[in-house]
Formats: structure tokens, sequence, C-alpha cells
């Protein structure tokens, strides 16, 4: 195994007043993820680095870092892709340092401690726009007819109607989008790539009427037109959500309806 | 210490959390109103709730769905898959309302996967001998997950604790819950809560075992909290494997990926299951029920281990394995079916399906064990429930069939949310809690663990770190409690899980901060895990007899022996002493027991499965 070092941003709230860097050696092969790093880190070197992880397998999206100033999942993301090529054919020993791995916490975030940050920052976003079914006269909170299955009926809904909203359903709250927008770093109100792309997953969801209800929060000051597109949310995406894409079709319908509100009045 | 008042506390954010949560809130909302109360619902998680395990299920969730099916023929797939081990009054239940919780999901919006005319399409799955199981691409748990979270915000009712360690139950002299007790990750402070029902939705304990398909956060916490109560924990010896996971990670590779055509081949590139019982070899791209790739997990885990001892399987770093061939599935079907798959192999084995094999292995998956219950998700602990992974309703039995489980969090989530907040709304009505006699027993609980914490984190001790002892147990685990067991081995491994519960006495947590102490929080999931791992292996050591995942290699111990053990074990703990072993009789009222067949074998067998 060869080694290779990193260099992690810590913060220690009640021992320091600001973040320091902490460097250490790890061993790695091809398959060696940042977060396997730091798991080896914490186990073998520094209990005291705090970082979140569970699924292991970029799905549970808890593991959101910077990795040389770009937001990355830590498990999704492989020592093999920072350094030079062949590294692991190359016959010396010496730690593969040509270029330093430096982690920290999510950018734009408050940090609270080493590279964990408030993620609340972020949830207020996502419950702002109501992502949740909404249909007419509440047709979905008549509670289920108990014991009669054969009463209880789905929706229709096409694969191609399906094909439409799919993609933003596919959102793991990383929040690696709102590390990579600069909107969000000047504005922290600014509601946000993930929170207008689940904002978008029901608006296009054919089993939905609830755009009218989420396109106020669009619509206002601190929605899509915040956005000026720098596209670099989409970039970062892990999951190929393109929030960007949804900002911009959130644009057009926020167009479109403040244009029926100037004609008639309503929303 | 801070102190919270609940009518209904949930413990788990995951499928069964969130279910039960929401269903606690509904019957609040409907019959609270009628007898002038609402229901304040309190859900604490020690991770934000999408972050759940939940979230990485892929393969889908079964319920009857298609007009050849039947609930009686699901019935008999799983009461044949548990080996007769199952409670069938249970099992029952569950077939019959497994439809309806899916149609809710798709009516909270969940993003099932269509056919062409817009009804919802059924898959394959291992074990089921029909298509009945829902899937939402190969990501079934991550949409379940998020649309329960997503819907789970339009009820106010339910108060959420994110990243809150609960440590504890509180209980009063008359066996009744009255409350947990919980630590505050972003600070440290402890709180408590109290409330007439608490439920327990922490999940399984897949990491006490080194090489798993399970989140970090899968430690057994529920369990344990519950064992120390008193409450029993039922049929801890059933652990699945899954027959393939990645080498080195143990990242799932889906069973759909089989049901979609997928087959397992050994270094020599031969299809090896035909030779443990589950052949005929069936064509390429012809998967059928029941036989061969879609034999059941145990069969197939079993297998490889067979390979593994001939000589037969490859390697993969320093792993053993075997492989998955997808390649005559062809990359645009791939991608469409199998889409996350695709993504793990590129990223974690750093294959191609479309145009490699897949090395993989079996991996600890699921456990079938858990907290005894009854049919109400009700614990021996009055006001206390138990659901999801955590909980033995007793609908797994010796061995889950897939997919069971993902309906299981909706059906019984349901129902113990529902049962909850009779219980509440019942507490209300009738006599004035005892508030002092109730705080008492959080105080005291509060100081026992205020004492216990600091303790743990003394500087005047020397330090002592958790992970050598988490590294012998799952290594233990593994070498003595794994696919295959005996007699000498388990001994071993018990042995050394006492000795570990010694050494975990000495642990000093170098870390020292009260923000995020996520030093102190592993150690006290090894705690946990120490317990849970305990009772695993004293079950099976006990249980001299194979039965579904279950498997003795004593000549003598590897039939099924229904004379002697068609029973639930049931572990208690004992403080200061090892735990204590009963057994439970099995409600088999409707299908008696008979052979589990599959493969070729099933052909004449229509009058066992009716
Ligand atoms: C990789 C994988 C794939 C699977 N695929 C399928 C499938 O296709 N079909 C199927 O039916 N089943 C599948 N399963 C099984 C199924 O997903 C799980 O059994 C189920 O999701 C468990 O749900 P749960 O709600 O009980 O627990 P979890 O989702 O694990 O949630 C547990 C919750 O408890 C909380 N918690 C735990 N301890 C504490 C504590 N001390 N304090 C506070 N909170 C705590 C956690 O924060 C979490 O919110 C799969 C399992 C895995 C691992
Ligand atoms: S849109 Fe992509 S980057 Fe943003 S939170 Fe969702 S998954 Fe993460
Ligand atoms: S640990 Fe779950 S996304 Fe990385």
């Amino acid at each position: 195994m060869r080694n290779c070092s990193i260099a992690v941003q810590r913060y220690l709230p009640h021992e320091h007043a600001e973040p320091f860097w902490q460097h250490f050696t790890v061993p790695f092969d091809e398959s060696t993820s940042i977060l396997d790093a730091l798991n080896y880190i914490k186990e073998e070197l520094d209990p005291s680095l705090s970082f979140r992880w569970s699924c292991r397998m970029a799905i549970c999206g808890s593991c959101g870092v910077m990795v040389n100033g770009i937001p990355k999942l830590g498990c999704k993301d492989f020592l093999r892709n920072y350094l030079p090529r062949n590294y692991l054919a190359s016959e010396s020993t010496a730690a593969v340092s040509a270029a330093e791995i430096r982690i920290q916490p999510l950018a734009h975030f408050t940090v609270e401690r080493d590279l964990i940050v408030d993620m609340n920052e972020f949830l207020v976003h996502l419950e702002a726009v109501k992502p949740y079914l909404i249909t007419d006269a509440g047709a979905d909170e008549t509670p289920l007819e108990k014991h009669a299955q054969t009463l209880a009926q789905t929706n229709k809904q096409t694969p191609a109607q399906l094909a439409k909203y799919k993609q933003f359903a596919n959102c793991i709250n990383c929040g690696l989008c709102y590390s990579a927008c600069p909107q969000f770093g000047l504005n922290p109100e600014f509601v946000g790539p993930a929170a207008i792309a689940l904002a978008q997953r029901y608006n296009l969801d054919s089993r939905d009427q609830g755009k009218a209800a989420r396109m106020p929060v669009l619509n206002g000051h601190n929605g899509v037109w915040s956005c000026t597109f720098v596209g670099f949310c989409s970039d970062v995406c892990p999951k190929h959500v393109d929030p960007a894409a949804a900002v911009n079709q959130g644009k057009v319908e926020s167009a479109k309806s403040m244009l029926i509100q100037m004609f008639t009045g309503r929303g | 210490m801070q102190q919270h008042e609940f009518d209904v506390i949930v413990v788990g954010g995951g499928g069964a959390g969130l279910r039960a949560a929401i269903a606690a809130a509904e019957e609040g909302a409907t019959k609270g109103t009628a007898q002038g109360a609402t229901l304040n619902i309190a859900m604490l998680s020690k991770v934000y709730p999408m972050r759940s395990h939940t979230v990485a299920a892929e393969g889908g969730a079964a319920a009857v769905t298609r007009a050849d099916d039947t609930v009686e023929a699901h019935f008999a797939d799983t009461v044949a898959g548990g080996d007769w081990l199952a409670e069938q009054g249970v099992v029952d239940y569950f077939v019959r309302h497994a439809h309806a919780e899916l149609v809710q999901m798709e009516r909270w919006g969940c993003p099932w996967s269509r056919q062409a005319n817009g009804d919802v399409q059924v898959r394959r799955f291992g074990g089921m001998k029909t298509e009945r199981t829902w899937f939402a691409a190969d990501k079934t748990g991550f949409h379940m997950l998020h649309t329960l979270f997503q819907t789970s915000l339009k009820y106010p009712a339910i108060q959420r604790f994110d990243e809150y360690f609960v440590l504890d139950l509180l209980v009063n002299d008359d066996r009744q819950v009255q409350g947990v007790l919980a630590l505050e990750i972003s600070t440290g402070a402890l709180h408590v809560l109290y409330a007439k029902a608490v439920i327990m939705a922490t999940g399984g304990a897949g990491r006490v075992f080194r090489f798993n398909t399970n989140g970090g956060i899968v430690t057994g916490d529920g369990m344990a909290i519950a064992y120390r109560h008193g409450v029993p924990l039922r049929d801890m010896e059933f652990v699945q494997y899954h027959p393939t996971g990645l080498p080195g990670s143990g990242i799932l590779i889906t069973e759909a990926s089989r049901g979609e055509g997928g087959v397992l081949v050994n270094k020599a590139g031969y299809r090896y299951l035909q030779d443990y019982g589950l052949g005929p070899e069936t064509p390429l791209g012809k998967p059928e029920n029941k036989h061969m790739e879609l034999g059941p997990r145990d069969k197939l885990s079993q297998a490889f281990w067979h390979e593994q001892q001939a000589g037969r399987t490859g390697k993969h770093g320093d792993s053993d394995v075997v492989y998955l061939d997808l390649r005559h599935l062809g990359k645009a079907y791939l991608q469409e079916r199998l889409p996350f798959i695709c993504e793990l192999a590129q990223s974690y084995v750093n294959v191609d399906p479309a145009t490699q094999l897949i090395p993989i292995r079996p991996a600890v998956h699921y456990t079938m064990g858990g907290i005894a219950t009854d049919r109400y998700c009700e614990t021996a602990i009055q006001g206390l429930y138990a659901v999801g992974e955590c909980a033995s309703v007793g609908l797994h039995g010796a061995n889950r069939l897939g997919s069971n489980s993902l309906t299981e969090l909706l059906v019984f989530g349901r129902l113990a949310g529902e049962q909850a907040a009779k219980q509440a709304l019942a507490g209300a009505a009738s006599a004035a809690v005892d508030t002092a006699a109730r705080t008492h027993i959080g105080e005291r609980c509060y100081q026992r663990w205020q004492q216990k914490l600091s303790h743990l984190c003394d500087t005047q001790r020397e330090m002592r770190s958790w992970v050598p002892i988490k590294r012998a147990l799952v290594a233990t685990m593994e070498a003595g409690c794994g696919i295959y067991r005996d007699e000498a081995g388990l001994q071993e491994t018990l042995a050394t899980i006492h000795q570990l519960q010694q050494d975990a006495q000495h642990i000093r947590i170098g870390d020292t901060s009260a923000a995020y102490n996520t030093d102190l929080l592993q150690c006290l999931e090894l705690e946990f895990c120490l317990d849970v791992a305990e009772t695993i292996c004293l079950a099976a050591l006990e249980r001299r007899e194979s039965r579904g995942a279950h498997q003795r290699l004593e000549s003598a111990y590897q039939a099924r022996n229904d004379a002697e053990y068609l029973q639930h074990s049931q572990v208690f703990f004992r403080a200061n002493a090892p735990a204590e072993l009963r057994w439970q009789a099995v409600d088999t009222h409707i299908s008696a027991p008979a052979e589990r067949l599959y493969g070729g074998q099933t052909a004449g067998e229509g009058a066992k499965d009716a």
C-alpha cells in the first residue's frame, strides 16, 4: 500500500476560536474513498476528528465535504482521482504528496465543528416549498379503506409522465449544490438549487395540483430570480439531478404566473 | 436537565419510524379531537431522517397485485421462506394489508415504476412465486423514505428532534413506559422526554458483523436499550446474508439484478447453483421464480460457502468472490432498469456491468430477530412498541423474503402508530399521571447517564480506544457466527464477546468536546453491539438444528428438527451475568410445517403450498 498526505481543516469551537489545518499520512489503494481516509484518520490517528457519514454508498447524503475547494460526497470521491497517473505502479515508497489533498467543511454553511455544518440551514429551504403531493379537495387526506384492499386504487401515471419529474426526485439532500452556489453564499435566504428542484419535482408530477401554493416561494424575493445562472450546482451534483435546469424551468413558470397575476389579479 | 412532555415518542426516523409517526398524527387528528385532545408526537433520530438506512434499499416492496395472484400465495411463500418459524396470524394480517399500504404510498407521491398503461409495475423477487414486488427503479427504499419524510412535513403534530441520540428508556415499577433519555448531539446536553407511549423504530444490527451491506449507523441501539430493560430479543440467531455484496465495502448489488436476468458463475464461468438443489439451469435471459439465481438468499449464500471450500471461487483484492454476469442484458436495458447498480459497480469495483463481470460475495444484510412484540407491535413493557427491522413481530421466521421488509415498515409502522396513539389517548382519559414519581425516574436515569458519560470522557483516566474492541467483535462474529456455525466456534465467539464486554469497561474516549462528539457516540454504539452480539451468539449456540438462515455444520444438527425446535428463541438480559435463553411456542395454526422446496423440486408441490 502507498501513502498519501491529506490536510484536514479542523474547528473545535470550545477549544480554539479559529479553524486550523492538521496534516495526516494515510495508506490507500485504488478503492480508497475520501470517507475511508477520514475513517482511517479517526480510528488510527486522531479520534477527535468529527464528520458525518452513514451509507458509504452515495445515497444517504450525509458525507458532503470540500475536496480541494470543490464540493464532493466523501464516499463517492476517491483518492485515486487526485494522484498522478500510475501512482500505484511507481516503485517509490515515499508518500505520494505531489498533490496534497485538502478537505474542508461544505462552503456557505455555518461550521459547527470540524467537517460538520449546520444542515438546518438547508432543510428550512426544502420545507418551505411544500414538498408533498397537494391534491384538490384534499383527496389524499381521506383515510384508507382499512381492510378492503380492492377498494384502494392507485392513480394512473404513464412512464412518460413519470419521466417528466423523475430526475428531480433523485435528490439525496446532500447540499453540495448550495456550497457550489455563489448566490447562496451571498444570501443564505435564497431558496437554492435543491429546494427549487424539489418544488419542480412536485409541480411536474401529473398527480399534483399544488403549483399555485408553491409559486409564491419561487416568485418571491429569494426565489428563482436570485439565480444568476452560474450552473455550477449541476456540475457538482452527484446524482445528476441538474438543479440548474429546475431553476430555469422555475423562471419560466414564475414569469408565466406573474403575467397571469398581472392580468387577472390572482396568483 | 431539559425536560419535554409528549403523548407519543417515536425513536427512529427511517421508514418504520416515519410511517408510525404519520399514523399516530392521523389517529390523533381524527380520534383525538373527538375526545377533546390532540396528540403531540416527538420523533427522535440520531441522523436526519433521510439519512436512515431505509434509504439504501434497492429492490422493492411486496404486495399481492396481479389478478392471478392471491394473498394465500403470498402467505405460503412467506411462511415457507421463513421455514415455518413465522407467526402465522401475523403473516396473514401482513399479506392482507400490504397492498393498501403501497397504494397509500402512491397517493403520497411515491414514484413507483409504471407500465405503459399507467398502472404500477411489479417485478420478480427471490422466494416469491409470482411477480408482486413494487419498485421505484432500483432505488425503492430511497424513494419511499423521501416520500415519507416529505409527507411527514404536512403534519404539524410531529415535532422532530433530528440528531438526538437516544440512550435509555424510562420505565416505572409497574413496567409501564414513561419516556426516553436522549443526548442532543450538537451540544452534548441530555434531555428527558416523557410520553405515555414510545415506539422503537431503530433499525437492524448488521454492523456487528465485519462484512455487511448496512450503513455505519445500523448498530442495534434500540434492541439493546429494550433488552437492558428486560424485554426479550427474539430469534436473534437468524441473520440473513445477502449473496451479492461487493468485495471490500459490502455494498449491496440488489437481487433485482438477478430478477432482471443476471446469473451467478464461479471462477470457471460455471453456473454453480444447479449443483445445490436449485436447478435445472434456466436459459440465459429467462429467469424463473424460485429457480437458480432466484432461489432464496440463504441457499445462495450457502452455495457460495461450498464453492469457496472447494476452491472454485475467484479473488478480488483479498476477498474470495464469485461473479454476477449482467452482460447479456445490454447497456441500454441496464441503464433503464439498473442504473444505480451500474453506478455502484463503476465507482466501487471499477467495473462496467455491460461489458465485465461484477465480483461479488455474501455479506450480512438483515436481522430477522429483534425486540419481541405481540401482533399489535407491543412489547412486554406496557406502552412500549417496536416496529421495523429492530422488532420481531414474527413476520420473517427463520429467513426473510426480499421485499417483505419494506412493506413491513408500512403495514406495522401504521399499526404501531395507531396503537401507540390509542394508548396515549386512553392514558390521557384515565387517571392523571403521577408526575412526581415520573420525574423521579427521569432524574435518576439522567444522573446515571451523566455519571457514565463523564466517566467515559474522564481525562484523569488513561485513554483507551474502542476501536480494537470493535474490530475484535466483528471479526469473531464473522468467524464463529457466520453462514455456517458449529458448537466449538460459537462457544469461542461467545467467550470472546464476554471478554470484550469486560474490556469495554476500560474504554476512555479520546475526544473530550461536548459538541458532536462522534467518538463518544461510536463507543456507545459499540456497547449496544456487544449486547446484541451476545444474544445472536447465544441463540445460535442453543439452536441445535438447521433452519432458514441458521445452519449448523454438525451432522446431527444439519436438518430441521421440528420435534425440539419449532420454537422461537428468546434471550433475556441479566445484569452482571450471562444472558439467559428461553423457548416460546410458534403460531402455526394456518399451515402445518412442510419442507422448503426450490428449483426443480417444486414441480409437484401444489398441495403443500395451498
Ligand atoms: C442495502 C440494503 C438493501 C435493502 N433492500 C431491500 C429491499 O429491496 N426490499 C426490502 O423489503 N427490504 C430491503 N432491505 C431491508 C430494509 O431496507 C430494512 O429492513 C428497513 O429499511 C429498515 O427500516 P427501519 O425503519 O426499521 O430502520 P432504518 O431505516 O435503519 O432506521 C433506523 C432509524 O433509527 C434511528 N436510530 C437508531 N438508533 C438510534 C438511537 N440510539 N437514537 C436515536 N435514533 C436512533 C436512526 O437514526 C434511523 O432514523 C434492504 C436493506 C439494506 C441494508
Ligand atoms: S440537487 Fe444534487 S447536489 Fe443538490 S442536494 Fe440534491 S443531490 Fe445534492
Ligand atoms: S455516506 Fe451516505 S452519501 Fe456518503
